[in-house]
């Protein structure tokens, strides 16, 4: 009855989704025959050009677009060649002093849009047909969709639990089945008089035998005591190793997000580990540099997966992650502009080798050309950034010792290495031969 | 056979009816150990909660928690900047050019900043006047950490706004402008064109009654006024001692701070042996000074004598007779005449004696002999101070007649001879505001204190000389609610204008000729292409006192100056007061590095004292002596001038100081606004009447012994030519190497060989022919002992401050040392022979009386300077001893030292035949008892984040800066190309600008330090222990050749 009556919810759900969508197809349609542009086109064209700074529905570095052809013949009395020369020429049309030109220049703080002269009048129409069909409302579907995955996960749920409860059952069953037919045998035996139950022979308990036997109790100790300080010198060589350490940080940045879904480069944001020591951690206008645009975390187009579901990592947890990030750089996003009140971020450090020991990114990230991974770690597949290499000495020295140096196109090397071959005849070098396991070159 | 013989422990046991002795006999004390009392307390006992078992449980616990908590890291947190500046990259340091001119150091630096934190000071090599960066000048960015400082400004001790304080301030100034009452204004040298100019404008924005006063703390008065007669300006000639082949000084200690000092550059350049050439150097002093030690021939004189010394070579010169005077310098004028006329314009002469007549002289003789040396054309501007001025100044004062007086970069109230006099009269003065720096006695005595920026947080100009100008430049943002003089000046004159505004607009206008400003600022120096035409501000300001001047100091016609100079004559002992490379006049006091730095001459930290004569000594029974610690403890005298004592007064007697003299110098005995433990020393200023720096003196021995910080108590070589290796230039240039850079021999199968052929080694040798190979060259020619590089290696390395007891204790942690030998005899060659003649244990040639007598240095001694450091030895005797492999060898010549590793067996220390490891005896750092700079989050600041800072219990070393080496080998493999010479540098190497350190990679052949190994003079530190060395030393060549 029940499946039934999902099957049933499931095909009105589809059934409604196809209509609405068949529905908006054909505004949209409507509305590009009307104004003569293609919207899926001016999609395209829109997140290309104009997503930096505009979105449809909200305030950015410049207004917001939707219905901006409208808006602007009813408001301003301004037509389509207006807007066809602001956006080819926007800094020409200030200067020729046109009005609102140069008000809406000076409602943004007097920061110029980008002129597009490249784009041609068809292209603007297709924007703009864009920017007339009414944005898809964000809330319908995915609700929708959301409901219908909660109903199957459920299902589920209940359909193993069912399946299990009936296996209780049927061993459950069988248990008692057993028994009862080795009473009924027993009472049988019993009344055709078998013995059943006959007197063993008194032997020695096993632990004792054990102890009696002075070579194997050696043996074992040996074998105990050896085990113990194997698993002593174990535990005492990972004290102060913090390989695993994930700790939670003060905003839930997802490295996987970044990184992985969206393939930012890692140096884009950790820039100093190109020229400096140390990586970096970026420093929030870098997070702007983006987050003035991406106010939101929209996710996936299927929605978030089961899995970020079960960590409470919804797309609402995410955006909210990103208020953080607003608050701590003091980014105002009703005016679009700096309050100057920072909260400067205070991350837990997660990679930390010690005082004494001194490590330079530039020189493995630009010189050898590592990829951060070979000692970060997948960390693109990191929802949350965990340290992946243990960081001790012996994992240090074991890479230079088996790792060639990068000679190619690098006369510092190459001079070195001329010498060096002329004398040894090595083809390759490994850091070690370059002095790189010498105590110095990282303890000063 | 048994022995019957009885041993006593004690007299006492020799009374057979002591009972004590009886006691002894069967018990170890004499009394009962008090173990009833502890244990007899029964009831106590019971009554306790804890008995054994308990105890044992609590120890237990505790050891166990302590040792689980320790496995937990600690969480540390990483904060990123919000918005990163542009020129910020964190781990990537910053170099700005900049400028010192507080009024004693001038000098065109560089600024080392990591994270936007000044950490260190550079030479500015592009300047061509005064581009070096002394021992305070490496140490002043310390004092901009300075935990004393005036964090904002006060009125009448309480904390105010600036604003209340301009208020109060231009009020005042408007109701005294058109009154009778002067505004006077206070200032230090600024040699600035912008100040001057600023300052003009003041003037006229304020009336007639606005009165500069220039004030050095240590006068050059006489050589100003001198000159100004002579040429019509007020202000020093320059030398350029470089172009000299013969330098006669006449107690000018100019390697020191002499006229602003910035000389010594220079100076090296000649002192090197090129073409078998050199200059000479004379010098007649009294106090042993930097430049007397670095003579080739030395005259101890009293100032006096000195001054009819100065006459009577004048006549010389001049042909004319000069009659009178004593005649026990006449042997020394003769023969400083002759080779003076020999060397005709190639000669120069000078003089620190602080008398207008001296320095008349001095400047007719340089004129006479047209010397090359001398530049009148473009004087110096690096000291302006007016002691008649400056005396009118408290006269009025006194009398009511200064409405106001504002004071910057000056300290007078500790400054003055006659402090209370002018503390008394700035209580007369309606509205006195002290530009300070820290709560220092003048600070204290003024109404209004208004806190001053350090110089790396201002903005500035300067012109050191005609037509050379400096630019100086924040590389900090004001730590604290501080403001430059400049700044507020102009705030005062109503004026909006930044300070940094009207630099450039004064620069643009009158400096700059069309050039750019940026490029000046980016490079930190501007050279004037022509002599500037008028720069308005300054020599309009300075033609103006200049006339002024004229009308009150007497012009001193020659005649009247040689009558004058030839019969001068002393009552009793003179006394001279210098200052101390490492104090100058004591505004950086507080500066725990510089407290630190032994003094060149006598390697003394921590204190001043008064240098006396070996028969002076002897004729008042004051001593030195060696305690059973190893210190040296001094006499204590009382000195008294002209009615004014100075009570104990620690003694140390100083060779080669001329009888008849004592020496003491400025800087110390400050009080006010300083740590207490920086707080050391005898105020000298005290003894500063009118402003001269000779004194007559009486000297009394007082009760007591002083404990000096000496760090090196032996003085002379004994007579071991394998550590300073000296010739003379006439063997230098006539004989081979082999005689007087003699190769030790070594007896292998009773045949001589060198020290250093492969044969002799008992290891093998490893390749290092491939890659780097760092050596340091050090040419004992060229140093001239200033401890640039000791102050560098103290910012580079982090190394800690210990104090003035544990350098007592010779636990001094300095990386960098620089040893100061004495002759013996006259010369270290005598030195040399009378070891060599030796004979037998007794007797007239015996050792044992020989090499006493060798300890003592001569009343007149040779001084030979020597930096040590480690001298990373290629088969070093420190890591073959090393229990845990904590100090190993590289490839590249450097000689690791792993901290982490080391357990502080002190084997290596024991076993470095150069004593170069220091050993952290205690925790340097967050450690009370070590109340230095790191021990406050401000002082932390000049650490250094590439280098370690060490722990206790660990053994440490110089590390031939191995932190400069690999980034300067990273920034090659980053950019992919080849290291040239010249980019390798230690921080000692970077800092010395005489030249005489040179660093390198000696497997590039064509590298100067290459070549400097291949040279003639090239010799290592003991060679005979087969060490091998990666540093090595220049055979030290003195000019003896006379004329």
């Amino acid at each position: 009855m029940k499946k039934v009556l999902y099957r049933h919810l499931f095909s009105k759900i589809l059934g409604f989704s196809l209509l609405f969508f068949s529905i908006s197809f054909y505004a949209q349609e409507e509305a590009a025959a009307a104004g003569g542009g293609d919207p899926a086109k001016g999609k395209q064209l829109f997140n290309q050009n104009c997503a930096a700074c505009h979105a449809l529905d909200r305030k950015m570095t410049g207004p917001a677009l939707a219905n901006v052809e409208a808006r602007l013949s009813e408001d301003q009395g301004l037509d389509k060649e207006w807007l066809y020369s602001w956006i080819k020429n926007s800094p020409g049309m200030i200067s020729s002093g046109d009005s609102y030109a140069n008000a809406i220049y000076a409602e943004y703080n007097q920061a110029a849009m980008t002129p597009f002269p490249t784009l041609s009048n068809q292209d603007i129409d297709d924007i703009l047909a864009y920017t007339a069909a009414p944005p898809p409302a964000p809330a319908a579907a995915p609700a929708a969709s959301g409901g219908g995955d909660g109903g199957s996960a459920a299902s589920g749920g209940i359909s193993n639990e069912v399946i299990l409860g009936a296996l209780a059952l049927v061993f459950g069953l069988l248990v008692i089945m057993l028994i009862l037919v080795n009473k009924t045998l027993r009472r049988i035996a019993e009344a055709n008089g078998v013995v059943l139950e006959q007197e063993k022979e008194k032997r020695l308990p096993i632990w004792k035998a054990f102890a009696k036997n002075q070579f194997l109790v050696l043996v074992s100790a040996i074998f105990l005591l050896l085990a113990s300080a194997y698993f002593a010198y174990g535990w005492m060589m990972q004290v102060g190793v913090d390989q695993g350490y994930a700790p939670v940080q003060p905003i839930h940045f997802s490295h996987k997000i970044h990184a992985g879904d969206n393939k930012i480069d890692c140096k884009y944001c950790h820039s100093s580990a190109r020229v400096s020591k140390t990586s970096g951690i970026p420093s929030l206008n870098v997070c702007m540099n983006c987050h003035k645009s991406i106010y939101q975390y929209a996710g996936n187009p299927e929605g978030p997966s089961a899995e970020d579901l079960a960590a409470g990592h919804t797309n609402d947890f995410y955006t909210a992650e990103i208020k953080k990030l607003y608050k701590a750089v003091g980014w105002d996003e009703e005016n679009q502009s700096y309050t100057g009140e920072t909260q400067p971020v205070q991350w837990v450090r997660i990679h930390n080798l010690p005082d004494f020991a001194y490590f330079n990114h530039s020189q493995h990230v630009s010189v050898a050309g590592v990829a951060c991974q070979t000692c970060h770690g997948p960390v693109e597949e990191m929802e949350v950034v965990e340290q992946f290499a243990p960081l001790t000495m012996g994992w240090c020295v074991n890479c230079h010792r088996e790792t060639n140096v990068k000679i190619e196109g690098n006369a510092y090397y190459e001079a070195i290495h001329e010498e060096l071959s002329k004398k040894y005849g090595v083809e390759q070098l490994t850091a070690a031969m370059m002095g790189g396991i010498e105590c110095g070159k990282c303890h000063y | 056979m048994a022995s019957n013989k009885k041993y006593w422990k004690s007299e006492a046991e020799l009374n057979p009816n002591d009972s004590i002795v009886e006691t002894l006999r069967q018990n170890e004390f004499t009394e009962q150990i008090p173990v009833d009392e502890f244990l007899g307390d029964k009831e106590n006992l019971s009554a306790s909660n804890t008995n054994r078992r308990d105890f044992l449980k609590y120890v237990g616990f505790s050891t166990a928690a302590a040792a689980v908590a320790a496995c937990e890291g600690p969480v540390h947190k990483s904060i990123p900047y919000v918005v990163q500046p542009d020129n910020i990259v964190p781990g990537v340091a910053n170099y700005y050019a900049t400028t010192i001119a507080d009024g004693f150091d001038f000098a065109s630096v560089l600024v080392k900043t990591r994270e936007g934190r000044p950490i260190k000071i550079e030479n500015n090599t592009d300047a061509k006047v005064n581009g070096s960066a002394n021992a305070r000048v490496q140490a002043s960015v310390l004092t901009l950490y300075d935990s004393k400082r005036v964090q904002g400004p006060s009125a009448n001790g309480e904390p105010v706004e600036w604003m209340v304080l301009d208020a109060t301030v231009k009020a005042k100034l408007g109701s005294l402008k058109g009154s009778n009452r002067q505004i006077v204004l206070l200032t230090q040298t600024y040699a600035s064109p912008s100040t001057d100019k600023l300052i003009a404008e003041f003037k006229e924005a304020y009336g007639e009654n606005v009165n500069h006063v220039v004030y050095d703390a240590i006068s050059e008065d006489a050589a100003l006024n001198a000159f100004n007669a002579a040429y019509g300006e007020r202000a020093l000639a320059d030398y350029d001692f470089e172009k000299a082949e013969l330098i006669v000084s006449f107690g000018a200690d100019f390697l020191g701070d002499w006229q602003g000092g910035g000389y010594d550059s220079g100076y090296a350049k000649g002192r090197v042996p090129k073409h078998g050439k050199m200059s000479r150097h004379i010098q007649l002093e009294s106090n042993m000074s930097l430049s007397g030690a670095n003579a080739d021939k030395r005259y101890p004189m009293t100032p006096t004598q000195q001054k009819v010394a100065l006459a009577k070579l004048y006549g010389k010169l001049n042909g004319s007779s000069v009659g009178g005077g004593t005649s026990d310098v006449d042997e020394a004028v003769d023969k400083v005449a002759s080779e003076l006329k020999k060397a005709g314009s190639k000669a120069v002469v000078v003089t620190g004696l602080n008398d207008v007549n001296a320095q008349t002289v001095v400047l007719a003789i340089n004129k006479l002999l047209a010397s090359e040396a001398f530049d009148a054309k473009n004087p110096r501007y690096v000291r302006q101070g007016d002691t008649a001025k400056v005396g009118k100044l408290i006269a009025d004062m006194n009398a009511g007649r200064v409405g106001a007086l504002i004071m910057d970069g000056v300290n007078p109230a500790y400054t003055l001879p006659n402090a209370e006099e002018f503390v008394t009269g700035l209580g007369k003065v309606d509205v006195s505001v002290a530009f300070a720096f820290n709560n220092d006695e003048t600070a204290q005595a003024a109404g209004y204190v208004a806190a001053a920026s350090h110089y790396l947080e201002s903005w500035g100009d300067a012109q050191f000389k005609k037509g050379q100008y400096t630019l100086m430049q924040p590389a900090i943002r004001q730590l604290f609610d501080t403001r430059q003089f400049q700044t507020a000046l102009l705030t005062w004159m109503g004026s909006e204008k930044a300070y940094y505004d009207y630099i450039k607009e004064t620069w643009s206008a009158d400096i700059l000729q069309g050039g750019s400003w940026n490029k000046a600022l980016q490079d930190g120096v501007f050279a004037a292409s022509a002599p500037v035409a008028q720069e308005e501000g300054a020599v309009a300001a300075s033609q103006a006192e200049a006339e002024e001047a004229e009308g009150e100091s007497t012009v001193v016609p020659i005649a009247s100056a040689i009558r004058s100079l030839v019969n001068a004559t002393s009552a009793g002992t003179e006394l001279v007061l210098y200052s101390k490379v490492g104090m100058g006049d004591g505004r950086q006091a507080n500066n725990p590095w510089l407290q630190e730095f032994p003094d060149p001459i006598s390697r003394v930290s921590w204190d001043n004292y008064v240098t006396v004569s070996k028969a002076d000594a002897e004729k008042w029974g004051v001593e030195n002596k060696m305690v059973a610690d190893g210190g040296v403890n001094g006499s204590y005298v009382k000195l008294t001038v002209d009615g004014k004592v100075l009570e104990s007064v620690p003694v140390i007697v100083q060779p080669g100081q001329a009888v008849g003299t004592v020496g003491l110098s400025f800087g110390y005995g400050k009080k006010a606004g300083m740590q207490a433990e920086m707080a050391t020393g005898v105020n000298a200023y005290t003894l500063y009447t009118n402003f001269s720096d000779v004194q007559s003196v009486t000297v009394e021995k007082a009760a007591g012994e002083h404990e000096f910080a000496c760090i090196q108590s032996q003085k002379t070589l004994m007579g071991r030519g394998d550590i300073i290796k000296e010739t003379t230039l006439e063997i230098f240039n006539t004989k081979d190497h082999a005689e007087w850079n003699h190769m030790p021999q070594v007896s292998l199968n009773h045949n001589e060989i060198p020290v250093t052929s492969p044969d002799a080694d008992l290891w093998d040798e490893f390749d290092r022919s491939i890659g780097h190979h760092f050596n340091l060259s050090i040419d004992l020619n060229a140093c001239t002992g200033c401890g640039a590089c000791v102050i560098a290696c103290h910012a580079e390395n982090n190394v800690p401050v210990v104090g003035k007891a544990e350098m007592r204790r010779s636990r001094d942690m300095h990386w960098l040392r620089i040893d100061r030998y004495y002759s013996s005899e006259e010369t270290f060659e005598q030195d040399n022979e009378k070891k060599d003649g030796m004979d037998g244990l007794w007797g007239e040639k015996g050792s044992l009386g020989g090499f006493r007598e060798m300890e003592d240095p001569s009343a007149n001694p040779q001084v030979a300077f020597q930096p040590v450091m480690c001298q990373h030895c290629n088969h070093a005797p420190c890591e073959t001893v090393c229990p845990v492999a904590a100090t190993s060898h590289s490839r590249q010549g450097q000689n690791h030292m792993a901290y982490n590793r080391c357990v502080g067996t002190r084997y290596c220390a024991n076993n470095c035949p150069y004593k170069v490891r220091r050993f952290n005896w205690f925790l340097y750092n967050n450690n009370d008892e070590f109340d230095f700079n790191m021990n406050n989050d401000l002082g932390k600041m000049v650490i250094n984040p590439d280098v370690n800072v060490r722990s206790r219990g660990v053994m440490e070393k110089c590390s031939m800066c191995i932190q400069m080496t690999q980034k300067t080998i990273l920034d090659a493999k980053r950019d992919g190309r080849v290291i040239k010479d010249g980019e390798f540098q230690t921080a000692c190497s970077a800092a010395c600008s005489s030249g005489a350190m040179v660093f390198g990679d000696v497997n590039d052949h064509d590298s100067k330090v290459a070549k400097l190994k291949e040279d003639d003079r090239m010799y290592h530190l003991l060679e005979h222990v087969g060490t091998k060395p990666n540093v090595f030393y220049h055979v030290k060549v003195r000019n003896t050749n006379e004329a």
